[in-house]
């Protein structure tokens, strides 16, 4: 059995989907430059694994030395003077256009609006595995701060050779190098002129320290912001190339069905309708959407269906149908926790469960693709370009070098638009028209083909001394993940275990992954046990806790929240919860009012403290807080996929209920940076512990304890 | 061919001819290249393609572009003037109020509707008008701060 001392391994990207093979850098060097202009061009070559987002599982690890040298970012200077930042990862709301803009200016010493980025285009950008697992800050950043002071240094050098001068003691600044001995400088764009000059380099030249940052720390406004406020930013739906026809694709009545039987000749003889079907793809490509539609309402079909299960089955289904003995690299154990439940105090055991949800991103999954003889251009709303790419390829029988895809910024995704359903349509109907087709999912598409936030049990077993003590602790989760499932608490005696279950609905990444289901369950135990030990729920969690980090983020959420509070009226409670998760911390405090009388439930305040190492962009890091505790309410409270049979049985807004403006509490975040430490990313762990804060807060309120999200789906009763 | 239907948008006549219970968000996306207008759901459940239609915001996929005819039409593109933002476009901008911007024009266009019959809305108000418009990425409480500071901004310069 393997050490707890030993990083858990990562959930294998089950729920992450698996990362794609690794490529090679082939865009020939004077291609770059035909393409963009003379100057200058740095390359970073990503050194690890880790920096290469490549996470794929057990067999194919990679390790240091072993990885083969990759380009993963890259740097122009034109000859303009203008600069552009090259990366494979998506805008997909979280801002990250702007905070690598940002990263760049701040280290080639260029004002901010002389910065572009392209980024997420199969021909243009580097390989990238995708813009998930909140990599992008940590993983983007150093390699844009490396390739910028080698951009810097190569300027020197050109300015020291133009001059004749030593490059040691010229400085550069304000996009120039400047001599202080004569006082004569250049600016860039007249050093990059008439050059063709490019440099690749390890990520790992020193960089500029986060305390002398004067681009990167400040909250610069989102970069193209007027072209979303005037509607003219255009998502993959708004694109419209010509000669488009729009493709709809017949959907089984439930999951798994396969056609029996099928008659298209009504369609199929509209005028202008395109029908195809391909062993169980039927799809139709009109001149209009409701021509498509039409025409696939003209198609009879029959489908043979089979039986599966419902949501009102599913937790004991997950808990039947477990693998018997969990893989070892999924059960940590340290001590005994056999001995640390006998020597304790206070004993409580208790299982919790996590209900399915969709992420339900407001842009549909969406795509447009283009045949041009014999190569593929597609455009789509997807996390991951270059994983979208190969499978097309693969699919439609062509070599990944004649298909292109290019993502739009994209109406956000939180971890669902991994998948390429949309592409392969609109690719396989845009085949059969011989013209560019569109697919853009519609609302109950959304709801019933893409993917979901796996649901899950957990159960735990634990003990504590007189004192609070921690003695013993054993932690199972079923299915969905083992994101976040090691206890952060110093516990002597602690056993960990996932244990894996068939998909049940198809299942995939969703922001923070388990680790909100994992906090859900440990920190509503933790709150449980310190009532058992009669402490109040912010000192039980210190004593148990060693990470200054944690310490200092539950500090201060404590802090501005007033923790701990005095009950002023009745059906006021109050609750907090905090979990750290891909190398940043969160602690969460709620204020809930119950009414006794109905049941309603309703959440007054939220107050979070978020430490996520230096801040590149404190005003894009608060949207993203902030959205994450807002998103954390609706799975917290009422937002779970009812299904049957193989069909979802909410697969609209008004059915399927999101947070909406009246469910918005107030609201407080409070952001701790730590300049000495690398940036993380910050997509993710802000959401995890909004949960288990609500469910501690009506307890407090109530006396009623709520193991299952969603909490209150229906009100308290 | 049918009658053509009149439409005014953004001060603009155009006629189309489309099936009269066509929504009018097809319309307006497909026929006039005005993307500005989102589909979020078709359902009206979600306020993505909210556009004014006689002054009130409409969702306009639950408008048949036959209900639409003779009225006129602002979306989006239709509230920048000579370059110049409308306040609302402007306090979203300055907010910072939004993250993936898809629901934007939808939250811009009912605000717009909200502050001409109610220029100077409480945050209650705010709330309660904009409770059928989604944000996904959770920027409710800058979306009803750039509101509140576009009533101060329409006030002050008497818009």
């Amino acid at each position: 059995m393997s050490d707890i001392t030993g990083k858990f391994v990562p959930e294998p990207e089950r729920f992450e989907f698996s990362a794609a093979a690794m490529h090679h850098f082939e865009l020939a060097r004077r291609d770059f430059f035909k393409l963009l202009g003379a100057g200058i061009a740095v390359f970073a070559v990503a050194k690890d694994a880790m920096a290469m987002q490549e996470t794929a599982p057990g067999s194919r690890s990679f390790h240091g030395e072993e990885l083969p040298k990759e380009i993963s970012a890259w740097l122009h200077i034109g000859e303009d003077g203008s600069v552009t930042g090259f990366t494979g990862k998506a805008e997909i709301g979280q801002n990250i256009r702007t905070a690598l803009a940002q990263t760049i200016a701040d280290e080639l010493r260029v004002p901010f609006e002389s910065v572009r980025m392209v980024t997420a285009d199969t021909a243009l950008t580097p390989f990238d595995a995708g813009t998930f697992g909140s990599r992008s800050t940590p993983t983007m950043t150093p390699q844009f701060r490396s390739v910028g002071a080698a951009a810097r240094d190569l300027l020197i050098g050109v300015a020291a050779k133009e001059w004749g001068v030593a490059s040691e003691g010229l400085i550069a600044m304000n996009a120039k190098v400047t001599d202080p001995d004569s006082g004569r400088s250049l600016r860039y764009a007249e050093l990059a002129r008439g050059k063709t000059l490019a440099q690749s380099l390890p990520a790992e030249d020193p960089i500029t320290p986060a305390t002398q940052w004067t681009v990167a720390g400040k909250p610069i406004p989102k970069v193209d912001g007027r072209t979303f406020v005037t509607g003219r930013h255009q998502y993959t739906p708004d694109l419209r190339p010509e000669g488009m026809l729009y493709g709809k694709v017949l959907r089984p009545p439930s999951f798994g069905a396969t056609l029996n039987s099928y008659d298209d000749g009504a369609a199929k003889a509209r005028a202008g309708v395109v029908v195809v079907r391909d062993r169980d793809f039927v799809g139709a490509a009109a001149p209009s959407e409701r021509e498509a539609q039409n025409a696939l309402e003209a198609i009879r079909a029959q489908w043979k269906e089979s039986p599966q299960i419902s949501n009102k089955d599913l937790f004991a289904y997950l808990k039947r149908n477990a693998s018997a003995k969990s893989e070892d690299r999924f059960r940590k154990e340290k001590g005994s926790v056999e001995e640390g439940l006998a020597a304790a105090a206070h004993r409580l055991d208790a299982t919790y469960t996590v209900a399915y949800i969709a992420h339900a991103p407001l842009e549909p999954r969406a795509a447009v693709a283009q045949w041009t003889d014999g190569k593929l251009t597609v455009w789509t709303g997807t996390q991951r370009p270059f994983a979208v790419r190969d499978e097309l390829a693969g699919l439609f029988h062509v070599p990944e070098s004649s298909v292109r895809v290019i993502v739009p910024d994209t109406g956000s995704a939180y971890g669902g638009k991994h998948t390429s359903d949309a592409a392969i349509e609109a690719t396989r109907l845009a085949r059969a028209a011989g013209r560019p087709v569109k697919v853009v999912w519609s609302r109950e598409e959304e709801f019933t083909w893409a993917y979901f936030r796996p649901a899950g049990v957990m159960e735990v077993k634990s003990g504590i001394a007189a004192d609070g003590t921690l003695t013993a602790w054993e932690f199972h989760n079923y299915h969905s993940g083992t994101s976040g499932i090691e206890t952060p608490y110093v516990v002597a005696n602690q056993r960990t275990e996932y244990h894996q279950v068939p998909l049940i609905l198809r299942s995939g990444s969703y922001r923070g992954l388990a680790a909100t289901a994992n906090h859900f369950a440990r920190e509503t135990h933790m709150d449980a046990l310190a009532r058992a030990a009669s402490m109040d729920p912010l000192e039980f969690r210190m004593k148990n806790l060693s990470d200054p980090r944690m310490r200092a983020v539950l500090d201060a959420a404590a802090k501005s929240f007033g923790w701990p509070r005095k009950k002023m009226q009745e059906g006021q409670g109050f609750g907090l919860a905090c979990g750290a998760e891909k190398g940043s911390y969160v602690a969460t405090c709620a204020e809930v009012s119950v009414d006794r009388g109905s049941g309603a439930v309703r959440v007054v305040r939220l107050v979070e403290a978020f430490e996520c190492g230096a801040i590149v962009n404190p005003d894009g890091l608060r949207n993203q807080v902030v959205g994450a505790m807002i998103q954390g309410l609706g799975g917290a409270l009422f937002e779970s996929i009812e299904f049957e049979n193989g069909r979802i049985k909410n697969p609209h807004f008004a059915s399927y209920r999101v947070p909406r403006f009246r469910d918005v509490p107030e609201i407080e975040a409070i952001l701790v940076e730590r300049k000495d430490i690398p940036s993380a990313g910050a997509g993710e762990t802000p959401i995890m512990a909004v949960a288990p804060a609500i469910g501690n807060a009506i307890f407090d309120a109530t006396g009623i304890r709520l193991n299952g999200l969603p909490l209150v789906p229906n009100g308290l009763y | 061919m049918a009658k053509p239907i009149e439409l005014e948008v953004n001060g603009k006549r155009y006629a189309v001819h489309y099936a009269p219970d066509t929504p009018l968000l097809y319309v307006l996306r497909d026929e006039l290249g005005l993307t500005g207008s989102k589909y979020g759901c078709g359902e009206g459940q979600c306020g993505s393609c909210t556009v004014l239609i006689g002054g009130a915001p409409r969702r306009s996929c639950q408008i048949p572009v036959s209900a639409a005819a003779a009225k006129p039409i602002i979306t989006i593109e239709g509230l920048e003037k000579d370059g110049r933002l409308h306040p609302v476009q402007q306090a979203f901008l300055d907010a910072g109020a939004f993250q993936c911007a898809f629901c934007t024009s939808g939250m811009i266009m009912s605000s717009v509707g909200l502050l001409q019959g109610n220029p100077n809305p409480s945050q209650p108000e705010i709330v309660q008008f904009l409770q059928g418009n989604i944000c996904r990425c959770g920027t409710h409480p800058r979306i009803v701060d750039a509101v509140r500071q576009a009533a101060k901004m329409m006030q002050e310069h008497g818009r």
